[in-house]
């Protein structure tokens, strides 16, 4: 791979180097743990996804591999650099897109580039063309010339993303991204990171709070909870493991709800939930939707309401720790990291980890 | 957003820049020099969109000098064009101290907004940002000295010294401020919100520029204000102004003066530096 290439070349190192390397990452807050012992590695030109919780420590790791913060403890390589020693260095490396869009409200988007290239050392027309350059790119032209406190939330996200790629960056970290955006600007923020990884071989480590758009970026996902990863593994096995879905049916007329639960029952593999006639089971596989419906019809059942649903955080977090992600209260035990590709046991019964409270 | 081709490093090795893969381990200080002057310029920049941060710092201290001039000159001095010559230099003092407060404000303000984290992300000098804000904030306070003696002159008032003495008025009350904006920079970093730095700061300053012979004769007041009037360091300040500017004694105000500076930046400036590395 290119991407990797170029990234092993400027750390002096084979191709092979990842762009991250996080060892048992400690950072205090007086008495609150932020993290509490991080492990990661992020192969160069791939997509990492951080998810979890507001309050599990995802913005501290970024902040700490962005050298914003100095960990407590622990060592952290970005680029082959270490983030404590070599800061500066890592800086040179590194594109950092906050969870507030960290823009300058008073300066106009034409100027916050221009600002960021002479900052980084450009001549005045050549941090002129590359303010030229990414405003076109992500659709400011219009706007360049107007303060950037009258930009939409969509806007500003897209200057403050343009605002990190001025250095032309080789790892870019994406702090919540898409927090607060409308669907469209969520989608086109996702096009953006699926280019810039797959057209540009940029490493890209994002954190979220959306299991879906980590399902949707990232090669790897790390759930984080007080600080710690819980699981860790491809977005395919997080969701063999806490299933993916959840499937809802409720037939038009009450009386039928035995028999689709029962039908649910043979399909899914487990017993559904029923709540009234509401019949809700969790699944892996999107493919029991048409077989429950062609099922159902053979059998004349009316179907009243039929949903299949990505599962939310919540539920995963429930799958994964059994407590609910709220943050800032303490696990009820001590929770070991679960290597979800090293191929649990438990995850061949889905059943004893669902949890019932999840159902809606 | 569908085309970024321009927008990212280049898959072909060696046609960005080179092989030589990372710069350099540290900024060099001609880099921080320039790191500085850039976002010295963004401080001023803003100006252009923020119309009333114009009127802030060119507006508010004309309206003081013509407030001074016309409404109290007259029952303070007997004559306006008397008073507007003993009030400018102090007038020009009060102003400087409080725009001082514009450096702790604008730190907050790209504390809280997370522009700070965003230059803090950049290789460039950490020093910067403190930096370039306290050079864009000087080349403010020299902006209203200027409007304020142009006005000044419009209205009668005659610097009856010199140039150089006028300019080393200037020198003075811009160095003066420059020690003073140290307090404003430790509260800035303190504080969890841009107002209660203007809050601070009117608390602070109000009293301290009133209660000294910025604008009114110190033998007018009370014995016990007196005492405290001549320990102030804002009474040396325009004390030394006025010297310079009009005319009475120099060398002791400004010596009173420049040791103040230097005890404030002495005390503040360190604070000012632990409380802006342990907040960034």
């Amino acid at each position: 791979m290119a991407a990797c290439k170029l990234i092993g070349m400027t750390v002096r190192h084979e191709h092979s180097t990842p762009a991250i390397v996080a060892e048992g990452l400690v950072k205090r807050y007086g008495a609150t743990t932020a993290l509490a012992g991080v492990d990661l590695t992020v192969p160069a030109g791939t997509v990492f996804g951080l998810l979890g919780p507001n309050g599990a420590g995802k913005t501290t790791a970024v902040r700490v591999l962005a050298t914003l913060i100095r960990p407590d403890a622990g060592r952290a390589l970005v680029g082959g650099y270490d983030v404590r020693h070599d800061s500066h260095r890592v800086r040179q490396l590194v594109g950092l897109t906050g969870q507030y869009a960290s823009v300058d409200e008073m300066l106009t988007g034409r100027e916050n580039l221009l600002m960021i290239g002479r900052l980084l050392g450009l001549s005045r027309s050549a941090a002129k063309a590359r303010a030229r350059e990414l405003l076109a790119d992500f659709r400011l032209t219009e706007s360049a010339d107007r303060a950037a406190r009258t930009y939409s939330g969509g806007m500003r996200r897209r200057l403050d993303l343009a605002a990190s790629l001025v250095g032309r960056p080789r790892l870019l970290f994406l702090d919540e991204p898409t927090t607060g955006l409308d669907p469209r600007s969520r989608n086109e923020m996702w096009d953006v990171v699926r280019d810039l990884v797959g057209g540009h071989g940029v490493t890209v480590l994002l954190t979220t709070q959306y299991l879906e758009e980590a399902d949707q970026l990232a090669d790897d996902i790390a759930v984080v909870d007080h600080g710690r990863i819980i699981a860790h593994g491809s977005p395919e096995a997080l969701k063999k493991q806490t299933g993916a879905q959840t499937l809802a049916v409720r037939p038009g007329d009450a009386a039928n709800t035995p028999l689709v639960a029962a039908t649910v029952a043979e399909l899914v593999g487990v017993a559904p939930d029923v709540a009234g006639s509401l019949v809700s089971a969790r699944v892996t596989d999107p493919a029991v939707l048409p077989a429950l419906v062609r099922r159902l019809d053979d059998a004349g059942v009316t179907v009243g309401e039929i949903t299949l649903r990505s599962s939310s955080l919540d539920e995963v977090f429930l799958a994964l720790t059994g407590h609910p992600a709220t943050a800032g209260s303490n696990p009820t035990e001590p929770t070991s990291p679960t290597d979800v590709n090293g191929g649990e046991p438990a995850v061949d019964d889905p059943a004893a980890r669902i949890p019932a409270a999840t159902r809606s | 957003m569908t085309a970024l081709t321009t927008t990212l490093p280049s898959q072909t090795p060696g046609t960005t820049g080179g092989a030589e893969p990372v710069g350099s381990a540290r900024v060099t200080p001609l880099d921080a020099l320039r790191h500085t002057a850039t976002l010295a310029w963004r401080t001023l920049v803003q100006v252009r969109h923020n119309p009333m941060e114009l009127l802030d710092f060119s507006v508010q201290p004309l309206m003081f000098l013509l407030l001074f001039t016309y409404v109290f000159g007259g029952a303070i001095s007997g004559s306006t064009g008397d008073y507007l010559t003993f009030a400018l230099p102090g007038i020009i003092v009060q102003n400087t101290l409080f725009t001082t407060l514009n450096t702790g404000t604008g730190l907050n303000t790209d504390l809280t907004k997370g522009v700070f984290d965003r230059l803090r992300s950049l290789p460039i000098a950490r020093c910067a940002p403190l930096a370039g804000r306290i050079l864009a904030d000087m080349t403010k306070q020299l902006w209203a000295i200027a409007m304020l003696l142009g006005l000044g002159y419009i209205l009668g008032f005659r610097v009856q010294t010199g140039p150089l003495q006028a300019l080393a008025a200037c020198g003075l009350v811009v160095l003066f401020a420059l020690a003073a904006s140290w307090i404003s920079v430790l509260v800035g970093m303190l504080v969890s919100e841009p107002e209660k730095v203007m809050i601070f700061g009117f608390t602070l300053i109000f009293p301290l520029t009133f209660v000294s012979n910025a604008f009114v004769q110190t033998s007018t007041m009370p014995g016990w204000l007196q005492a405290f009037v001549k320990v102030n360091p804002v009474t040396a300040l325009a004390d030394a102004t006025r010297g310079l500017l009009v005319s009475g004694p120099v060398w002791t105000p400004t010596w009173h003066a420049l040791l103040w500076a230097a005890g404030l930046a002495a005390v503040f400036a360190p604070l000012a530096v632990v409380a802006f590395k342990r907040r960034v």
